[in-house]
Formats: structure tokens, sequence, C-alpha cells
């Protein structure tokens, strides 16, 4: 099996699996700086509207957020589980967690949903329906588009690393995952570490700012 | 000239990658990355006619004041489109999609690049962007430039926008996959021996760009994200009449396409750096110094974006910093054109088409970089923005040297890719015309910037006319040096003598390859043990 794994331009195995390895790190890097695009946006306005930027922050649903956080938390529990496992060699327990982590992915998805609705009932989508009191509506604006856009983004990375960690823990179920072959599990898991991280910063930013004393 | 490592190996009894499989799914779905290199080119060479076409038409209508067929929205939007094609559909792929492509594996003694998959991938992208980007610049009304500035680019614009900066966002993914792609390849795909000074300077040129375009172009990504959402949901993040800020768009976009300004001449020094030892018969003068000014021109080309703003209302103490920054990044920039000429100095040099192209590069760069510090001086800058001086000035860097380049390149390697040799009178002839069809038709401009002419208008004062006649004239030549080789190049195709596998008696691991190469590039891996350039030492 190994043989039909391996592609020409590799030497070995493990030779072909710390290059994929390097390739996802590269791919975060520029993860990174793509949203920081964002993230740039969100600290200029923050800076110039700070009071209103408190202000529609504190609109947030800081429940859904805290719970959303402990989900996505979990979540890496599971897939760093499965990257030992696959470490070992132990394909079915590799599929069993990565499943877990999936399902809590889609919770997370789906009190998001919940989250946007609630959103949308209160005129939080920005545009002319647009309507939030604070000291500076235009910015309160801002803030919520950005909101969107970034929570959205970030939703839609999760959703693509369901899509790939259900792909992988399926090749795991009927065992392809060996000692020396398990790069795809390290390559999807460092990938939804990284979809976590941002979620992190995420929550600290958008549902934690006009809320302390 | 066995100069690097192994002895030449006769023709591979099986089939060059040009006859492993000849149905259009065998290319359309290769993983072979000098097929993809080949697809590249084919569809490159498309967008530079387009994008060239809209040049034809800006210069033949700046032939008299008044503008000669063009009203002035129509002008708007053929300048836009070309600027657009020309960056993002010509430039910014050209050398690194092609010759990257189809080089790089070679170079390092590997079977393909790192991944493959993710290279045809890269492809597609590029081709659905480019239908997108041409059909909202094509159906739709957008006269912004490529430039895409705040409140052009909300207020003012069309719907069409939209299309088009959705298009060059999917361009953007091309872009860093593409540029991951070569980064983890140089990484780890080095033959056995190929330390990093081993490597020929055409890998550290495309490892430099290789990384802005992984780290500059997610950026841009973004930016034109926001650009199309506050466009969608009338929000102002960019657009001053939502509270926005047009400044943040002018920051976050030249943090992309200051650094993306080197992505368009890093690949083109690299390969002047190949041809140039060759046709010198010399090794590379201060190779670790040419080696490491790309890299330092990829670092310190993310700093210096500010530039793009001196009178966009930025402080003066960022304006110092980054004047004083523009005129760093230079540095390096010189160190490789000290190096080529004193490559030159006692060589025993020839004068074939790929040397032509490649010195013309050397000369119209310099003038390129040396009117760019100018343009990083404060002073002098506040009087040329926005004239024919900055127009002058990059076209410079862009066509004088990158363009160049590109047929340098596409000369040089042309055996080695075709198997067939070209016609060396013609090609000379027409590296002659591009340069002097080239000189014409932008020298002018930096009168015409100095003495006060603005760009992107339609018309302008009767006193300019002279400058534009001669500037049209020399596009005249220059469209017809760079319709010249599309002819003769293809006639070399069909009857152009065999190449062998290294007609130049260069070094470098390419040349070790039959020619056209083998699927597999190489019957045995290849073992490096010498350093590059490996060219005989010249009697002192």
């Amino acid at each position: 099996m190994s043989e039909h794994v391996l592609e020409k331009q590799f030497v070995d195995l493990a030779h072909q699996s710390e290059t994929a390895e390097l390739g996802i790190w590269g791919f975060i890097a520029t993860e990174v700086l793509f949203l920081g695009g964002l993230f740039a946006a969100y600290g200029f306005f923050r800076y110039l509207h700070p009071a209103a930027i408190a202000q529609a922050a504190a609109h947030t649903d800081l429940k859904i957020g805290a719970a959303n956080t402990a989900l996505l938390l979990t979540s890496s529990f599971f897939m760093s589980w499965a990257s030992l496992a696959a470490r070992d060699g132990e394909s079915r327990i590799v599929a069993r967690v990565m499943f877990v982590a999936a399902a809590l992915g889609v919770v997370f998805l789906g009190l998001k949903a919940i989250e946007y609705t609630d959103d949308i009932h209160e005129h939080l989508w920005p545009g002319p329906g647009f309507s939030l009191p604070t000291a500076d509506p235009k910015a309160g604006e801002v803030f919520y588009f950005i909101y969107w856009l970034l929570t959205g983004i970030h939703a839609l990375h999760l959703m693509a690393g369901i899509g790939a960690i259900l792909v992988i823990a399926n090749r795991a179920r009927h065992g392809v995952f060996t000692r020396a072959y398990h790069a795809p599990v390290r390559v999807v898991s460092l990938y939804w570490h990284f979809v976590d991280i941002v979620w992190i910063f995420l929550f600290a930013l958008i549902y934690l700012p006009g809320r302390g004393g | 000239m066995t100069a690097t490592t192994i002895v030449e190996l006769p023709r591979p009894r099986g089939d060059s990658y040009l006859t492993d499989g000849t149905t259009l799914s065998s290319w359309l779905l290769t993983h072979d990355h000098k097929r993809i290199a080949i697809l590249y080119c084919l569809s490159i060479t498309v967008f530079f006619f387009i994008g060239g076409a809209a040049a034809a038409l800006i210069r033949l209508n700046l032939i008299t004041p008044r503008g000669l067929l063009l009203d002035a929205e129509t002008y708007n939007r053929i300048f836009t489109l070309h600027g657009v094609v020309m960056v993002w559909l010509f430039l910014v792929p050209s050398i690194p999609t092609t010759f990257g492509n189809f080089l790089l594996p070679l170079m390092l003694g590997a079977k393909d690049l790192a991944f493959p998959r993710i290279n045809l991938l890269s492809w597609y992208l590029f081709v659905l962007s480019g239908v997108i980007v041409l059909a909202g610049l094509i159906g739709g009304s957008v006269d912004t430039g490529w430039t895409f500035y705040e409140p052009l680019s909300s207020g003012y614009a069309s719907g069409a926008l939209v299309v088009v900066v959705g298009g060059i966002f999917v361009n953007g993914f091309s872009s860093i996959l593409t540029g991951l792609n070569f980064v983890v390849t140089i990484h780890r795909l080095r033959a056995p021996g190929l330390t990093w000074y081993r490597l020929p300077i055409f890998c550290w040129s495309t490892y430099a760009t290789s990384v802005i375009l992984m780290l500059a172009t997610p950026v841009l990504a973004v930016t034109l994200l926001l650009v199309a959402a506050e466009h969608l949901w009338g929000v102002g993040v960019f657009d001053p009449a939502h509270g926005g800020d047009p400044l943040l768009f002018q920051h976050m976009f030249w943090f992309y396409s200051h650094p993306a300004v080197y992505i368009m001449i890093l690949p083109g020094m690299g390969v002047v750096s190949e041809i140039v030892p060759a046709f010198a018969r010399k090794p590379l003068f201060g190779y670790h110094f040419v080696a490491w000014s790309s890299v330092a021109i990829a670092v310190i080309g993310f700093l210096v974006w500010g530039h793009h703003m001196f009178v966009a209302g930025e402080s003066i103490y960022a304006a110092l910093v980054f004047s004083f920054l523009s005129f760093i990044v230079a540095v390096p920039s010189a160190i490789k054109v000290f190096n080529w000429l004193a490559t030159l100095h006692k060589g025993s040099i020839s004068f074939e088409a790929p040397m032509l192209y490649a010195l013309g590069f050397i000369l119209l760069f310099t003038i390129g970089g040396l009117t760019g510090l100018f343009l990083a001086t404060l002073a002098f800058d506040e009087h040329v923005t926005a004239t024919y001086f900055v127009v002058a000035h990059f076209h410079y860097i862009m066509v004088g040297g990158m363009v160049s380049a590109y047929f340098a390149a596409l000369h040089y390697w042309w055996p080695k890719v075709t198997g067939r040799l070209y016609p060396e009178s013609w090609a000379r002839f027409a590296a002659i015309l591009i340069f002097f069809g080239f000189n014409l038709t932008f020298f002018p401009q930096f009168i015409l910037g100095y003495l006060g002419m603005p760009r992107r208008y339609a018309t302008y004062p009767p006193e300019f006319q002279v400058w534009n006649v001669f500037s049209s004239a020399g596009a005249s030549i220059l469209a017809a040096a760079y319709v010249l080789p599309l002819f003769y190049l293809t006639w070399s195709l069909f009857r152009g003598e065999r190449a062998p596998g290294n007609p130049w008696g260069a070094t470098g691991l390419e040349w070790q390859s039959a020619s056209p190469p083998p699927t597999d590039n190489f019957e045995r891996t290849p073992r490096v043990t010498r350093p590059p350039y490996d060219y005989p030492e010249p009697a002192a």
C-alpha cells in the first residue's frame, strides 16, 4: 500500500509527509495575512471610535460566543488525540475521535446559525435596515460589517475543515493510516487548530469589548 | 562543458514530455509541471496581446491633444483594462508560472513540484480569473484604473467593479498556491548535494518572489473583498461617504501592491543572472551577494509601501521613514546590477538573442531603478506625482525590465522547452527592435511628466503633442517587435532545427536533461558536486 500513496517526486513516505506538513504551515501563513487585513481594519476603527465599538460589541451574544469557544477548544482536544493515535498507527481510533471533533464543529455552526438569526431580528445586518444606537452610528455599523465578514469567513473555514475531517476520517475508518503514513491526519489537524486559534482571537475582539466593569 | 554534475545523457529511449500523451485531456488534466508551464504560457500570451491592444488604443488616442478616437469615458475604461490585464494576467504570472514551473524541478533535479495537483488547480483558477476579469472589464464600465482607489471604486463605480474585483480575488488564490508550491519545492525537493549555495540564482529569485506571492497576495485579496462587500452592502470601511477611510484602502492596497512590484521584477533578475554568465563564459561574480540581495529585496520591499502615498495625507514622519526605506531597497538592486557588470568584465561575450535581451534588461532596469530614486525623494515626488514621469518609471521596470527578461527567457530556454532552435537572425532583429521601440515610447514620457503632463487623461494641452507623437511612434515599433517573435517562434516549432540537450554549453541541471526533457526529467536523480556557474575562469 505504501507504494500506492508515495508520489513520484518524493524519495520516501517520510519525505512526502514532511513536505505536506511544510505545505500546510505555509498555507496557514497565507491565511494569517488574509485575516490580518480584516483584523487591521478592525483595529483601525476601534482606535478611531473606541466608545461606539464598545457599545456595538456589547450587543453581541456572549453566551453563544462563550459556548462556541468551549466547543471549538474541546474539538481541538479531540483533533490532538487523532494526531497522537495516527502516530501510533491506530487508524480506527483516529476515525472515531475525528468524527467527534467534526460533530463539535457542526454544533458550533448550529449555534452560530441561531446567533445569526437573532442578529438579523435585531437589525444588526449592515445596510439600510441597520439600527443600533451607539455613540457613532456609522462606526457601529462598520463593527457589525466586520463582525459578519470575520465570523462568516471563519464559518466557511470551519465548514471546509469539517469537510476535510469527514474525508480523512472516512479513510481512517478503512484502516488506511499507519505509523509510516498518516500525513493527511497531521495536515487536517494543523488546519483545524489554526481555525480554532482564529476563533479565540475573534472571541476576544468581538464579544468581550464593552463588557468589563 | 560537463560543468555541474553528471555526464550528458543520451536522448532517453521513451518519449519526451511533449509526446507522452497527445489527447486534449492529457494536457488539460496533466500533473506534469512542464505541461502546466505550457498551458500558462499560452494563456498569458493571449492576455498579453489583449493588454497590448489596449495600450495601442491609448497611444493612438494620445497622438492628438483632443484625443484621436476615444471619448474620455471609453479612454478611462481602456487604460483600466490595460493596467488590470497587464498586472494580474501577464506580469505577475509571467516568468514564475511559465519558466518557474518549467525550470524549477529541472534545476533542482526533481521529478516535479511538491504539489502537482495544486499546480494544475492554480492554472484553472488563473484561467477562471482571467475570464471573470475580462467579462467585467469588457461587459461593464469599470474606469477606476488598476489601483481601484476609493472613492472612485465606491460611490462612483458601477456594479461591474464587483465582478472585476471578484476575478482578481480568484486570481490571488492562484498566485498564493503557486508561491506556496514553489517555496515548499525549493525547501524539500533539492537533489542530493544541491545545497542552497549551489542553487542557480533563478531559484533564489523564484524563492524570494514566491515568498512575496504567499505573504502579500492574501492582503490584496482581503482588501478587494472589503471593496466588493462595502459596495454590495453600502457600508463604509473605505468609502468616505459612509464613514470609511480611503487612506486605509491605500495602505492596504499598497501593502500588497508594492511588494507585487518586486514580483514583477525579481524573476527577471533571476533570468538575467542565468544568461549573463552563460554568454560571458564566466562564473557569476559575487554569487552570495546576488543570492541574498533577492531575499533582501523581498524583505525590505514589504516596508516601503507608504512611498505611494507621499501626497495622499500621510504624516511627514511616516513619509520620511518610507522615503528612507525606499532608498535602502535600491541597494540590493544595485548590488545585482554591479555584479552582472563585473561578470561581463573580461568575459568572452557573445551576442545571441537571449544575451541581447539580457543586456537590454540591465540598461532599462537601471534607468527605471534610478528614476525610482527620484520618486523616493520627497520634494521631487511632489512635483511629479501622478504624472507621466511615474508612468515612464514603472514601464522601464516592468516592460523594459520584466518583459525583456521574459523574452530573454523565452529564447534562452526555447530549445529546452520545445526541442527546436529558433532562427537567430530574426530573434536578434526583434531584440534590437524592442530596445529601440521601447526607449522611443517611454523616454519622452519622462520629459512629459517632468513638464507636468498628468497621467490618465484622454486629452492634454497642445504643447505636449510633440513628445506624445514620439511616444506613439515608438509604440508602433514596439508593437511590431512584440508580434514578430509570435511568427518566427511558431515557425520554429515546426521547421526549426532540432536542438541538442545543451545548445549554449551552459551549466545548470536543466541542460543535463534531454531537449525536450522526458516526463520524469531525469533518468536517474542527479547528484550535485559542483558550485553553480562552473564556467572556466578566464586566464588572468
